[in-house]
């Protein structure tokens, strides 16, 4: 229990009038940056960042990671309201916010959520409270082939639990694997897929990508089915704001299902973006109305949220203990750390007690200070989707095409973003899902990193995959999802009732 | 109307008379943006915001600056965008050796003749590391047990800095090491931290917090002498107190990796004084030399021929060594 003592002590520092003050700014700013389009959390925190060299430690941590908290609730508002993702990890959160928006329920969207988000982000505080040491000893256990495996179940899930044709996915996932190829590859050093384009050296960032895929993507499609030129009838209704709280209980097992996703993805570095797609993936395959996901399910919504947030905050744990940024804005907060005279690493949680534990303690109070004031706002944001469609689309194209430019102030960015719309377009008029496509485009790169660095250590053998319980646990349970689909239509086939844990088991077995 | 345009004209002409001869040449008009060839939160991008902090404190210059991040393909990109903006003397490009480097390994759309050399500012070192439970005590007995052929050394990035000195250590020490490249220094610590890893170069500030939480130790720095005395890192020892290699009998003199700061091409040798003049003040304030000690390097200034000649030199070593490995691109 030494820890709940030095937690008390961390809520000394943190609930004082001056960090609370500098709580509410953070997370107001970040709900600004997290709207405003092109911005986002490491932008916000990047541009705050040379304010806070002359405070104290302890006090910048708070303004800094206050703003990100804000910036992550941000996000997931134009991800609901507009299918604009502002980060990768809110991604997930448009494949049921966004309809449930435009079915005219944005406050419930919205409302649910943030509750589920702050859920999260409560599980995973809690779990870094009790669980620090412990919890940097399993990251360090991740070597390449763990995060192979680890990218790998990710991948799998995809291909075992999304709903479209298994195919399809694997094709969508392909085309990902290719664009993030794009650029330098890191383990040979050389030019990959620029097509002589020299700007292209960069490869091809997140933003651009969903940007168009979603954004632009969408709207194509609104614009020919006519989206009704209808806005959306929403009352600023500030009761369905705690109605829509008050139901979160009601889907208890999503919440812990999806909260014990995100903690694990969090603290085994597979990150807050491949938790929020698993944890969808699980979902759909489970829920009990799975098969109404993508049509605006509270189980949708829930899913998703929940796991980024408790992913995303465990996974400052790594930051702090480790040295190792589980996101951008992540990195950029341990720039500050290095520039306030702090070194990440094992000897912060011995040096830096006061620093340590006024950050944790300030993340619970933070969460609770960010989601009220998120939940305050709801009814202002769900307003916005009272704006006509004829208003709304045209300001979609300006957020996209600024966004696209202010990633790194290049027109080829913009022009890529556009070409990207017309690929999301097609996607949806031929049933392929999008969300593998972008998953593969944002850790694809890792995991052919780490597959090749396996590789090299190896000497070539793929025995590594195999070589201790930890890595052979993720890749048995990869290659068991990637063969549900296959399993099931054998034994659909065969009209008979087959055991497909049986089956699955033996068809291990001949590809090990 | 005529006589207040008469007077505007001689204000403006009293106010020029006044400042001209007292300032450098040429002063920046407008904002300045710093690229810093890294993602956020690295060496170099945190020297770019270092030395951003510094001047807006100092106020050694009324325009304000911006830094951004350019850090894609390993830092081309912020070059390819200074050779773009050609003639622009408000982009000031913040990099290290890669800008010379990087041309001749991989098929990059640059060279470092694209961009006006300002300054080497800092230099950071290169030690060797091992696990903290790792048997051997000194280099030499590293070298001995690396001959089995088994030992993986990781490092950031591939054909860069890191996998040069490995190279180098392969052929001063007669030894053969599986090289294994990662995104940045400060996972390739943690993957050292793990077991994953028999060792690493890494900067001292890469590992500093690793070194104090009892993960790994330097067996010996590539310099020609010790690192100077500081504060102590753990209980007992500072960076002073690591052996050169060389010592050792490891017999590599000197790896350094310097902080270089450069202009786009084809800016006038006015602009181009501005700077280094700029840069100048910056390494005389107070918080420069916190920012050195804090991030353990070595305070170096190098500029015009200097500078050149020290570019010239790692050029014909780097060559040598990517020659001999079959890594120069035709």
């Amino acid at each position: 229990m030494d820890n709940l003592g030095e937690l008390l002590h961390g809520f000394s520092i943190a609930v004082t009038v001056p960090h609370l003050v500098l709580m509410v700014v953070g997370v107001l700013l970040g709900i600004l940056v997290g709207v405003l389009p092109g911005l986002g959390a490491p932008n916000g925190v990047s541009l705050l960042l040379p304010l806070t060299f002359g405070m104290q430690p302890v006090s910048a941590i708070i303004l800094l990671s206050s703003m990100y908290w804000g910036a992550l609730f941000g996000g997931s508002v134009t991800s609901i309201l507009f299918n604009i993702p502002g980060e990768p990890s809110s991604v997930a959160t448009t494949f049921d916010g966004y309809p449930m928006a435009r079915d005219g329920r944005p406050t419930t969207a919205l409302a649910t959520a943030f509750g589920s988000a702050a859920f999260g982000a409560l599980v995973g505080v809690i779990l870094i409270t009790f669980l620090a040491s412990w919890v940097a000893q399993v990251a360090l256990a991740f070597g390449p082939a763990e995060y192979f495996a680890v990218y790998f179940l990710a991948f799998a899930s995809f291909v075992g639990m999304g709903g479209a044709a298994p195919i399809k996915t694997v094709v969508a996932l392909a085309i990902g694997f290719a664009i993030a190829a794009i650029g330098i590859d890191t383990v040979s050093g050389s030019v990959r897929l620029t097509m002589g384009v020299d700007e292209l050296v960069k490869g091809v960032s997140f933003v651009v990508a969903v940007m168009g895929l979603f954004g632009i993507g969408e709207l194509l499609v609104a614009v020919e089915e006519e989206f009704h030129a209808r806005a959306v009838s929403s009352k600023i209704d500030w009761a369905e704001v705690f109605r829509a709280v008050g139901r979160l209980p009601r889907h208890g097992v999503a919440l812990l299902r999806s909260a014990a996703i995100g903690c694990w993805m969090g603290i085994t570095p597979g990150g807050p973006t491949a938790a929020s797609f698993m944890s969808y993936g699980i979902a759909r395959r489970f829920s009990r109305r799975g098969r109404y996901f993508g049509t605006g399910e509270v189980e949708g919504i829930i899913s998703p949220e929940t796991a980024d947030h408790a992913a995303g905050t465990s996974a400052l744990l790594p930051m702090l203990s480790l040295g190792i940024p589980g996101s951008a804005t992540a990195a950029v907060m341990m720039g500050g750390l290095m520039i306030w005279g702090l070194n990440p690493g094992p000897m912060l949680f011995v040096d830096q007690k006061d620093f340590v534990w006024g950050l944790i303690a300030s993340m619970y109070v933070g969460n609770i200070v960010a989601v009220a004031l998120v939940l305050l706002t709801v009814p202002v944001f769900a307003a916005l989707m009272r704006i006509p469609f004829v208003v709304i689309a045209p300001l979609i194209v300006i957020i996209c095409v600024v966004g696209a430019y202010s990633v790194s102030n290049s027109y080829l960015d913009v022009v890529m973003m556009l070409g990207f719309g017309v690929i999301g377009y097609l996607f949806k008029k031929l049933f392929y899902p999008l969300a593998p496509l972008v998953l593969a485009i944002v850790i694809g790169d890792k995991a052919e990193d780490a597959f090749r660095q396996s590789m090299l250590m190896s000497k070539g053998s793929l025995g590594i995959f195999f070589a201790n319980k930890l890595v052979t646990c993720l890749i048995v349970a990869g290659i068991a999802l990637l063969l549900l689909p296959l399993v099931l239509q054998l034994a659909r086939l065969w009209r008979k009732p087959a055991v497909p844990a049986a089956d699955t088991t033996a068809q291990e077995k001949v590809i090990i | 109307m005529g006589r207040t345009s008469t007077f505007l004209l001689s204000a403006a002409a009293t106010v020029l008379a006044g400042t001209m001869p007292a300032l450098s040449a040429w002063q920046p008009q407008k904002p300045i943006e710093f690229v810093a060839t890294a993602g956020p939160g690295g060496g170099t991008d945190n020297l770019a915001r270092a030395v951003q902090n510094i001047i807006t404190k100092h106020k050694l210059t009324e325009q304000p600056i911006v830094v951004v991040n350019k850090g894609g393909g390993s830092g081309a990109e912020g070059y390819v965008y200074g050779k773009a903006s050609s003639g622009d003397p408000y982009k000031v490009i913040f990099g290290t050796s890669n800008a010379w480097q990087q041309p001749l390994v991989s098929k990059v759309a640059f060279n470092y003749t694209d961009l006006t050399p300002i300054a080497a500012m800092a230099q950071d070192e290169f030690l060797l590391w091992v696990k903290q439970d790792a048997p051997y005590k000194n280099a030499g007995d590293y070298l001995k047990a690396a001959a089995s052929g088994e030992f993986k050394m990781g490092g950031a990035q591939s054909k860069d800095t890191d996998e040069v000195l490995t190279r180098m250590i392969e052929k001063a020490g007669k030894v053969k090491l599986t090289y294994i490249p990662f995104k940045s220094g400060a996972e390739t610590a943690v993957q050292l931290a793990g077991g994953h890893l028999d060792s690493h170069v890494n900067n001292p500030s890469e590992s500093l917090g690793q070194w104090r939480g009892g993960t790994q130790r330097p067996l010996c720095v590539f310099s020609p002498k010790r690192l100077p005395q500081g504060p102590k890192v753990t209980a007992s020892e500072g960076w002073s107190d690591v052996p050169t290699c060389i010592e050792q009998g490891l017999d590599i003199k000197q790896y350094e990796q310097p902080r270089t700061v450069w202009l786009p091409g084809k800016v006038t040798p006015d602009q181009a004084a501005f700077y280094v003049d700029l840069m100048k003040k910056v390494q005389a304030t107070p918080e420069w030399k916190d920012y050195i000690e804090k991030t353990s390097q070595v305070d170096t200034f190098l500029t015009g021929a200097e500078f050149d000649k020290f570019i010239k030199e790692d050029l014909e070593h780097v060559k040598q060594v990517a020659g001999e490995q079959g890594w120069l691109v035709k």
